[in-house]
């Protein structure tokens, strides 16, 4: 295979039209899970979770196993998997430290119990596959509403704890003395979270859950700090690597995964390199006074 | 054991004398009223039998060494933290969490240098952060960070994220914060420790004109009196299991001081400054935050 074929597999775009009008759904299940991931996933950069979301998926995709090997809605399993350690997770471990050991000894158990699944498991191996590293082209009608109703669901929820989660998120200690529920509130989120990872699991596969819920917010975490443009530019970032992807994928016979982290891991290059050239320059939006001695405090 | 003394301050006499029942009821009923509070870990008491009340407008030093239960007060305050025994209220009412009578200025701790927050997102969330669903009324809260943060002398770097600020710049946006509701008490956790003198001083005076001219109550947890003396009225100190209420003259002397760290203990006063040499506390071992030990001065 030399390098043009492989070009040749990577990039197709023969018949383009009739296959973009077969994969509507599949887009529109792109956009769905960006919009998700692009909310969700700035409250896990804030609040650095980063790591849990990588633990959640192992477990995720574990249950999603198990549902195959048994014949039961993988949709489900995953949802199961998923909300389980989530809620592990917002249970337990209270400081960062625990619970990045925590998510270190669940994490590899997760893959463990998942690769046993897949192994006993003697149905089609595209199915297997597709677990790991996500399957677009086959959503139907009936698909894409569960996966809207479901995201919806989730985003109102996100909607009504905005503001407290917010404020834990970015001042617990403060947000304690103010009254917010500041742990029901992680456990909440971490409900969402496992929602949410266990949602994008269908489209981008378990190893790659990262790029839809982190890349995007920590991209645009680079470039502002601005929490209404933090979300903005999450969102975007997160829809475009989405359907970006699965448009370039659309004529190969190459899983999206490739495509989308991909486009997600450019974005956060660009990000960074814009950030960084600003650090050097800017006076990072402090105002200095002629008279005032010189920006000291 | 020991007494408390009435509120000494002028004021309050002068508005007594004029018998008003409106000034009565909102300016001279204590804001903060405890009644033979007590608290205990396990086995070990912090204190017991403190019948104390806060007036408005008073500032309130809590003084005392490590462990003897100055942050536990004010979590008694906040409501974070239940008493052994006793009862305490606030306003009037029982203490409860988050109440909008309450302003909390914690210890400054930095913020990672990529916290996702502006200055001024800081104050926001000071105004509105505990209420539930997203903000709408965009433009009102921002008008009032705008308002907090020029009180605070803030205004110049309002959108710098909070971890690139300095220690005392902090601890502006956290007086900004607890200002937010103009709270009848305001708690402050040694909130100036780890600045420097100028930032001590700028700070306090912030907190000390809270108190002067909107008439709240401060209760002022600190290691050190000394940045804050001109400003206090009466202090709490805290030592051993035992404590001791009163105005700094009252308290801060070499008979009582040495009668609560049950060992002799030197208060020498000089230039309006108050030293305290041969603190236990200060001899047998050193504080985790750092702090200055040897020949403290309190």
């Amino acid at each position: 295979m030399d390098l043009g074929s492989i070009l040749q597999t990577i990039f197709n775009f023969e018949n383009y039209g009739e296959l973009l009008a077969l994969v509507q759904n599949s887009i529109w299940a792109g956009a769905v899970l960006g919009l998700l991931g692009g909310l969700v996933g700035t409250f896990v950069m804030k609040r650095d979770l980063a790591f849990a979301v990588h633990g959640i998926s192992e477990l995720s995709f574990a249950g999603a196993a198990f549902a195959l090997l048994i014949g039961a809605d993988i949709i489900f399993g995953s949802l199961a998997g998923s909300v389980a350690a989530a809620l592990l997770l917002g249970l337990m471990g209270v400081r960062a430290r625990d619970k990045n050991s925590i998510i270190g000894v669940i994490m590899p158990f997760g893959l463990g119990l998942g690769i046993l699944f897949l192994a006993l498991y003697e149905g089609r191996a595209a199915n297997k596959f597709g677990l790991l590293t996500g399957q677009i082209v086959s959503v139907d009608t009936v698909q894409l509403q569960a996966l809207a109703g479901t995201a919806v669901v989730v985003m109102i929820a996100l909607a009504a704890i905005w503001r407290p989660l917010s404020f834990a998120s970015g001042d617990p200690e403060m947000a304690e003395a103010r009254g917010v529920p500041v742990r029901g509130l992680a456990i909440g989120f971490m409900v969402m979270l496992g929602v949410s990872v266990a949602l994008s699991i269908q489209i981008v596969g378990a190893l790659l859950v990262l790029a839809l819920l982190i890349t995007p917010a920590a991209a645009a975490l680079r470039v502002t700090t601005s929490p209404r443009l933090v979300v903005l530019l999450s969102v975007a970032f997160a829809v475009s690597a989405t359907v970006g992807g699965i448009l370039l994928a659309l004529g190969s016979r190459i899983p999206i995964s490739p495509y989308v982290t991909t486009l997600s891991f450019l974005i956060y290059v660009v990000c960074r390199v814009i950030g960084s050239v600003r650090a050097k320059r800017g006076l990072m939006g402090r105002v200095t006074r002629e008279a005032a001695p010189a920006a000291a405090a | 054991m020991f007494t408390t003394a009435a509120g000494p301050c002028a004021l309050h006499q002068q508005l007594r004398s004029f018998g008003n029942a409106w000034i009565e009821d909102n300016l001279l009923t204590p804001v903060v009223s405890l009644r033979g509070a007590g608290l205990q870990f396990g086995k070990r008491v912090l204190w017991a039998g403190l019948d104390l009340d806060i007036n408005p407008g008073e500032f309130f030093a809590v003084l005392g060494p490590n462990g003897s239960g100055k942050t536990s007060f004010l979590k008694v305050l906040l409501g974070l933290q239940e008493l052994h025994s006793g009862t305490v209220s606030l306003g009037g009412h029982p203490v409860e969490r988050g109440s909008k009578r309450i302003g909390y200025i914690p210890q400054q701790k930095s913020f990672a240098p990529d916290t996702p927050l502006r200055a001024r997102d800081l104050v926001g969330l000071g105004i509105d952060g505990h209420r539930w669903g997203m903000r709408l009324g965009a433009a009102r809260v921002n008008r009032r960070v705008d308002e907090l943060l020029d009180l605070v002398g803030a205004s110049d770097y309002s959108n710098v994220p909070v971890g690139l600020l300095s220690g005392g710049e902090q601890q502006r946006l956290r007086a900004a914060q607890a200002l937010a509701t103009d709270p009848q008490v305001l708690l402050c956790d040694e909130p100036l420790l780890s600045l420097d003198l100028h930032h001590q001083q700028g700070v306090s005076a912030l907190i000390n004109r809270q108190c002067h001219e909107r008439n709240s109550a401060v209760v002022f947890v600190t290691h050190e009196i000394n940045p804050v003396i001109d400003y206090v009225d009466r202090v709490l100190y805290l030592a051993g299991g035992r404590f001791r209420v009163g105005t700094p003259q009252e308290v801060m002397t070499t008979d009582v001081l040495s009668e609560l760290y049950n060992s002799h203990v030197e208060v020498i006063h000089a230039n309006g400054r108050i030293v305290v040499v041969g603190l236990p506390d200060a001899t047998t071992h050193f504080h985790d935050d750092a702090h200055p030990t040897a020949g403290e001065d309190f």
